[in-house]
C-alpha cells in the first residue's frame, strides 16, 4: 500500500508533462525511440535514429513534392454520401463527418495539377487519417477523373498511396472502384501517359490489387507495409508465423515487386527524374 | 439430407413425408394426404424463398452440393478442353480455364473452383487461388483477344489466398493486372456470379461487358466474416454483417454493378442441377447474341462506361480553386 494516494482528478493525464513532451519530443512508431521533434521535422518527417519515414498528412505530402504554389486542387467539390445506410458501432455519416474535422480534408484523395522540378504532372495524394485512406465512390472518381485529366492535357500521373483498401461501409461500390481507377489506368497506358505509382505505409488490399501495382515505375518509401491480405489475417490463415521483414518495401524490393525504394528526402528529385525522362527533355538542375 | 441448411429443415421433412406416403402399398388410400401436403410445400417453400435474408443467401451460395465450375461446364458446353499453368510458376487447380463450344460458338472460359470432398477442397485450395491462378487466366484473356473469342467467366469464390507465397509473388499485382486487361479487351466478356463473389479475388475475372448474378449468388467487397470482424471483432456475427453491407442479387442490380438476375430452380441450384444449367444457358444465350454483333472498339468503350458509371457521390457546386 503506498503512504501516499493520488488524487483521482490527477489520473487524467498530468497536463503540464504532456504538453512539453508533445512540443519538444516524440516517440518514433517504428523503433519507439523519443526523439527530438525539429530534428524529425527537418528531415521530412523521418525517425533520425531508424530512418523510419512517419506517416504523414496529404497536405504535408504535397509540400514535400510539389515546386512551391504549384499545386492545384481539382475535384474538391465531391464528397461522400451513405449509398448504403451503413452502421456499425457508428453511422458511416458520422464517421465521414468525424475525419473530415479531424483531417480537414473532404475526402481520403488529394487531387489535383502541380509542377515538380518544373515538369507539370497530375498529382493524387492520399490522406491516410480520413477513415485509413479507405477507397470509396469519391476516391475511386476521384483518381479517375484526375487521370482522365491527365489524358486530356496530355500529362503523366502520379499517386502517392496510402490506404488499407476498399472502403467497407460502401460495399461492393468500393470494389468497383478497382475496376474504375484500373481502367482509367488503361486508357492512359493506351495515350503512352506514363504513370508513377509510390506506395507509402501503408498500402494494401483493394488499393493495391487494383491501380498501385499498376505503376510503369513503381516506387516505394522505406519500411512501407505493401501487401493485398493485411499481415494479421495472412497470420491467422496459416496460422504460423511470419517471416521477418514480411510485406515491407525491402521485401517486396527483393521479390521483384517494386523498381525501388526511395528515402523521403530523395523523392521529390527522384520523381523529377523521371518526369525528365518521359518527357525526353534535358534534365532541369534540380 | 445431411447437407440441409437449417431453412430448408422444414422443406425437407415434408418432402420426406410426402416420399413415404407414396411408398405404402396402396397409394390411392392416401392420395388427399398427399395432395394437402403438397399444397402445403409449395406454400412453404414460396414463403421461405421469397423473405430469405443475407445471410440465408449466402449460405446458398456457399451450399456444398452447388453446382461448381466443372458442373457448369458439363451443364452448358461441348467439348470443354481445360488447359493448364501459368507459363511463370505452377498451375493453379483454384481456377479452371479452356476452350469450349456453346452452342456451337467457340469462346474461352474460366472460373473459380471450389472442391467437393475434402482432399480436392484442400487442391482446390477451396476456391482461393494464388497468383498463379490469376496469371492463368490473364493467359486465357489474351488468347480470346488474339482469335477474337468471346469470354464467359465463373465467380465462386470466398476471396483471393491471403498466404505468404501468395504476397512473395504478387496477389495484388496478378489481380490488379487482370483488371487493366479486361479493361481494354477487344472481345466481349460476360462474368456470371455462381456463388460466392469474394471481393477482389472475384472481380479479378468480373470485369465483363455484362455481369450476371444467379438468383441466390453473393458478391460483397470483403466476407461477411471478415467484415463482422472488423466492424465488431466477432467473425460469428456475418450475419448482420452480410446485412449491412447489401450482398444480394436484388440489391446489386439496385446499386447498378449487375446486370441481370439468373433464376434458379425451386429450392435453389443444388436441388436441380439441368434445370439451373438450362436457366443459365438461355441467359447467356441472349447476352452472347447481342454481344457478338458489337464491334471491338464499343466492346471497350462500353465497358469504360459500365465501370466508370459505378459509385455514389455528391458533388456540390465547384468551389473556387486555390
Amino acid at each position: 500500500m503506498a503512504w501516499f494516494r493520488r488524487k483521482p482528478e490527477d489520473t487524467e493525464g498530468t497536463p503540464k508533462k504532456v504538453v512539453i513532451a508533445e512540443g519538444l519530443w516524440i516517440k518514433c512508431d517504428s523503433c519507439k525511440e523519443i526523439v527530438y521533434r525539429a530534428e524529425v521535422e527537418r528531415a521530412g518527417r523521418v525517425c533520425p535514429k531508424c530512418r523510419y519515414p512517419f506517416r504523414i498528412s496529404s497536405r504535408e505530402r504535397i509540400g514535400l513534392l510539389v515546386d512551391s504554389g504549384s499545386f492545384e486542387e481539382h475535384q474538391a467539390a465531391l464528397s461522400s454520401t451513405d449509398p448504403l445506410g451503413f452502421k456499425d458501432t457508428k453511422r458511416y455519416r458520422d464517421r465521414l463527418r468525424a475525419a473530415k474535422q479531424k483531417t480537414s480534408t473532404e475526402e481520403a484523395v488529394v487531387t489535383g495539377l502541380a509542377r515538380i522540378g518544373g515538369y507539370p504532372a497530375v498529382l493524387c495524394v492520399f490522406e491516410f487519417g480520413f477513415l485509413g485512406g479507405s477507397m470509396g465512390s469519391v476516391v475511386g472518381e476521384k483518381l479517375a477523373r484526375g487521370i482522365e485529366l491527365a489524358i486530356d492535357k496530355h500529362l503523366p500521373v502520379i499517386i502517392v498511396a496510402a490506404s488499407g483498401g476498399a472502403r467497407m461501409q460502401e460495399g461492393i461500390l468500393s470494389l468497383m472502384q478497382m475496376a474504375k481507377t484500373s481502367a482509367a489506368l488503361e486508357r492512359l497506358g493506351r495515350a503512352k501517359l506514363p504513370y508513377l505509382s509510390v506506395l507509402t505505409d501503408p498500402t494494401t488490399g483493394g488499393v493495391t490489387a487494383s491501380f498501385a501495382m499498376l505503376g510503369d515505375v513503381i516506387l516505394a518509401e522505406p519500411r512501407a507495409l505493401i501487401g493485398f491480405a493485411g499481415p494479421r489475417v495472412i497470420a491467422e490463415t496459416i496460422r504460423q508465423p511470419l517471416p521477418e521483414g514480411f510485406q515491407r518495401s525491402e521485401f517486396l524490393l527483393d521479390h521483384g515487386q517494386l523498381d525501388m525504394i526511395v528515402e523521403r528526402r530523395e523523392l521529390k528529385d527522384t520523381l523529377r527524374r523521371l518526369l525528365a525522362f518521359f518527357a525526353d527533355q534535358p534534365t532541369p538542375p534540380a | 439430407m445431411p447437407d440441409a441448411l437449417d431453412f430448408e429443415q422444414p422443406l425437407l421433412e415434408i418432402e420426406t413425408r410426402i416420399a413415404e406416403l407414396q411408398a405404402v402399398e396402396d397409394p390411392s388410400s392416401v392420395r388427399d394426404e398427399i395432395a394437402k401436403l403438397d399444397e402445403r410445400l409449395t406454400r412453404l417453400r414460396q414463403r421461405t424463398f421469397a423473405s430469405l435474408t443475407a445471410w440465408q443467401r449466402t449460405q446458398l451460395a456457399r451450399h456444398p452440393r452447388r453446382p461448381y465450375m466443372r458442373d457448369w461446364c458439363k451443364l452448358l458446353f461441348d467439348d470443354f478442353l481445360e488447359l493448364h499453368g501459368d507459363r511463370l510458376f505452377g498451375d493453379d487447380a483454384a481456377i479452371v480455364g479452356g476452350l469450349a463450344r456453346f452452342e456451337g460458338r467457340s469462346v474461352v472460359v474460366l472460373g473459380h473452383q471450389k472442391g467437393r470432398d475434402t482432399r480436392e477442397k484442400i487442391a482446390r485450395n477451396f476456391g482461393m487461388p494464388h497468383p498463379e491462378g490469376y496469371r492463368k487466366a490473364h493467359r486465357l484473356f489474351e488468347m480470346a483477344a488474339k482469335f477474337g473469342k468471346p469470354v464467359l467467366t465463373f465467380i465462386d469464390t470466398p476471396g483471393a489466398y491471403p498466404g505468404v507465397g501468395a504476397e512473395e509473388r504478387g496477389q495484388a499485382e496478378a489481380i490488379a493486372r487482370n483488371l487493366r486487361l479486361m479493361a481494354g479487351l477487344p472481345t466481349p466478356i460476360i462474368a456470371v456470379v455462381t456463388g460466392e463473389g469474394g471481393s477482389g479475388g472475384a472481380l479479378a475475372i468480373g470485369m465483363g461487358n455484362r455481369v450476371l448474378m444467379l438468383e441466390y449468388a453473393v458478391y460483397s467487397v470483403i466476407s461477411p466474416e471478415g467484415c463482422a470482424a472488423i466492424l465488431w471483432g466477432d467473425a460469428g456475427k456475418a450475419a448482420e454483417a452480410a446485412e449491412v453491407m447489401k450482398t444480394t442479387a436484388p440489391d446489386l442490380v439496385r446499386l447498378g454493378v449487375v446486370d441481370g438476375i439468373v433464376p434458379e430452380p425451386v429450392g435453389g441450384a443444388h436441388r436441380d442441377w439441368d434445370g439451373a444449367g438450362a436457366l443459365l444457358k438461355a441467359a447467356l444465350r441472349q447476352e452472347l447474341a447481342a454481344l457478338a454483333q458489337t464491334p471491338p472498339d464499343e466492346l471497350i468503350g462500353d465497358r469504360y462506361e459500365k465501370f466508370r458509371r459505378i459509385g455514389a457521390f455528391e458533388e456540390t457546386a465547384s468551389p473556387a480553386r486555390a
